[in-house]
């Protein structure tokens, strides 16, 4: 009852939040202020947002609209500069999820490997620790140099920014199985193929994914940067465009998008969290 | 020779000291333990019980000497010999049923899911878990939990059970019903057991024999006490069998005074190989200060 209440009024707030500050944005954007200093040049290009004293700023309405427009028609292909916002978001979620596959493979095997062996886990240390911080954007001059293919390079930094999370967290998770867990697998004398698939694995489990929904997060982060480097296709280079052509209403429409399938994401990396999880 | 099954033939285990040297816990033990027999260890703690255990159920190896069972020295952890850990050591993401089962499993991998599930079935009731297969243990309470560890180690059909202070973290209640549950299904099949304890009730009321070690650092074994009771033994009447004080008053007597003592007034014909066996008898039962009082007076 409290549980429901407490919800609703929450659900009330946001809303309201939401009208005042939708409100604010129509107001602060439709008043007419001065025109006069402008430069004739700068105003004839600006055209009637110089001569009606109207912001070059959209108001909520013109980005519902623009939304709108998309949603009517998300997968339209009007040749390379011109394509639906649908289309643009399945090329940079395809990226991401190539990109973070390859990583998984690498790290979940690698984790498990620094995990169980201290030597391991001291040899590679120094090398994980210099790479980690480095921006995965430091990484496109190389990978552009060395792969010769955009999107092939903004799949690769999405693998190496997606790598050191799960990685560092897979390592960790496995370090740190309860020995009594797995004294209990020795004492039933279970393989070590079946130990690590029934006892390792599932008791590292929630910090790997923690790792992997670290991971996601990042990579969603890291897309939308690579793609306005290295251009063609993908809503990080869609963003750069539409500012490119001035249309502030398609800027802040993927803004709106960009945050929406980053929730997405993180949802079902919390999801599989949840499912992984176990109290003890 | 069935008396000695498992053979303890002069183990020493030494661990790398804080400071660099290394500690001997305990060295040169030697005991023995028959087919079918339960036998108690009892010690102050960090005299090395749980070391001894450990080598015992295979996940730890003696620095010196050997642990002898059916004529084969032990090399490593075996589904023969079942261990109970005093923290259940139970897999949290697995249901009751899924921790019996996986042990199994583990013992016979051929079994069909529905022989397994049959097996674990059956272990679960033995030991009254009726209806919380499901459960996941972080729903069970600390003695439910304690007997799915139970359950576990004894549906593999282990030829000797091995338990580490099992109801050490039970309230007395529970612990009780425990031992009586633990105690009905060993003897019915005739289940060799070896157990650490630091209750000496619990071992009075357990054990064939109770295996006395002195305080550590360089433990050993300073006798082998025979129990005195009858095999067949009631909870709430052994207090009234005649030896039953006699018997308690030496364990209690040296966990207070001899098992520090031990060391410095070594007997001349001590033998590390074989300790002295000890059957204490009949003494007097004493009677209870009041009870004194009165006879003073009268
Ligand atoms: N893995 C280990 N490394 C170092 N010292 C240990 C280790 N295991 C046990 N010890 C030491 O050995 C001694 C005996 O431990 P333990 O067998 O657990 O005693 P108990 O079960 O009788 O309380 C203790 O002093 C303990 O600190
Ligand atoms: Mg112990």
């Amino acid at each position: 009852m409290r549980q429901t209440s407490l919800r609703l009024r929450a659900g009330i707030v946001s809303l309201t939040i939401l009208l005042v500050f939708g409100l604010a944005w129509h107001i602060g954007v439709s008043g007419s202020g001065p025109t006069q200093q402008m430069d004739p040049e700068y105003a004839k290009l600006m055209g009637q947002t110089a001569v009606q004293g109207k912001s070059a700023m959209p108001g909520p309405l013109d980005v519902l609209a623009k939304i709108w427009s998309h949603l009517k028609e998300p997968f339209y292909d009007r040749g390379p500069n011109d394509k639906g916002i649908g289309i643009q978001l399945a090329y940079s979620i395809g990226r991401v999820l190539l990109g973070y596959g390859l990583a998984m493979l690498v790290a979940l095997p690698l984790g498990f490997l620094i995990g169980m062996s201290p030597l391991m886990a001291r040899a590679l240390d120094p090398f994980i620790q210099i790479m980690k911080p480095v921006s995965p954007l430091a990484w496109m001059p190389l990978a552009l140099y060395t792969i010769k293919d955009s999107s092939i390079s903004s799949i690769f930094v999405i693998f190496i920014c997606s790598l050191w999370p799960m990685l560092i967290n897979t390592a960790f998770g496995v370090s740190s199985v309860r020995k009594e867990w797995l004294n209990v697998a020795r004492t039933l004398e279970v393989g070590p193929i079946r130990r690590a698939f029934t006892v390792i694995l599932p008791a590292a489990a929630p910090t790997i994914v923690t790792g992997m929904r670290i991971s996601i997060g990042i990579a969603w982060l890291v897309i939308v940067a690579a793609e306005m480097l290295v251009g063609g296709t993908g809503i990080g280079y869609f963003v750069w465009n539409e500012w490119n052509n001035l249309s502030i209403t398609n800027v802040i429409t993927s803004i709106l998008v960009i945050g929406l399938v980053g929730m997405i994401l993180d949802q079902a990396l919390a999801r599989v969290a949840r499912a992984v999880s176990f109290p003890e | 020779m069935s008396a000695k099954f498992i053979s303890i033939e002069g183990i020493t285990r030494r661990f790398e000291a804080p400071d660099g040297g290394m500690t001997t816990v305990f060295e040169d033990i030697w005991f023995a333990i028959a087919r079918g027999e339960f036998v108690c260890m009892i010690g102050h703690s960090g005299c090395g019980k749980t070391t001894v255990l450990n080598i015992l159920s295979g996940l730890d190896l003696p620095d010196d000497g050997a642990a002898i069972v059916d004529g084969k020295a032990i090399e490593g952890p075996s589904l023969d010999r079942a261990v109970i850990f005093q923290s259940h050591a139970l897999l949290p993401w697995r249901t009751v049923l899924g921790n019996v089962a996986y042990a199994i499993s583990s013992r016979w991998p051929k079994w069909s899911r529905s022989q397994v599930e049959e097996q674990a079935k059956r272990f679960i009731e033995k030991v009254g878990l009726k209806g919380a297969e499901t459960k996941k243990p972080a729903q069970l309470s600390g003695g439910m939990k304690q007997r799915v560890g139970i359950a576990r180690a004894l549906s593999i059909e282990p030829k000797i059970l091995l338990m580490d202070e099992p109801f050490s973290a039970l309230d007395a209640l529970t612990r009780g019903t425990l031992q009586d549950e633990v105690r009905r299904i060993c003897l019915e099949t005739g289940q060799t057991v070896f157990m650490i304890t630091h209750d000496v009730d619990e071992a009075i009321y357990l054990a064939d024999k109770i295996v006395l070690m002195t305080n550590g650092p360089e433990a050993m074994v300073a006798e082998i006490v025979e129990n005195p009771l009858p095999k067949e033994r009631d909870r709430n009447q052994i207090h009234r069998h005649p030896a039953f004080y006699a018997i308690r008053n030496h364990l209690i007597d040296f966990l207070v005074s001899r098992s520090k003592t031990f060391k410095s007034e070594i007997p001349a014909d001590y033998d590390r190989r074989k300790p002295p066996v000890v059957l204490p008898q009949n003494q007097p039962q004493p009677l209870p200060p009041s009870h004194e009082a009165g006879r003073k007076v009268a």
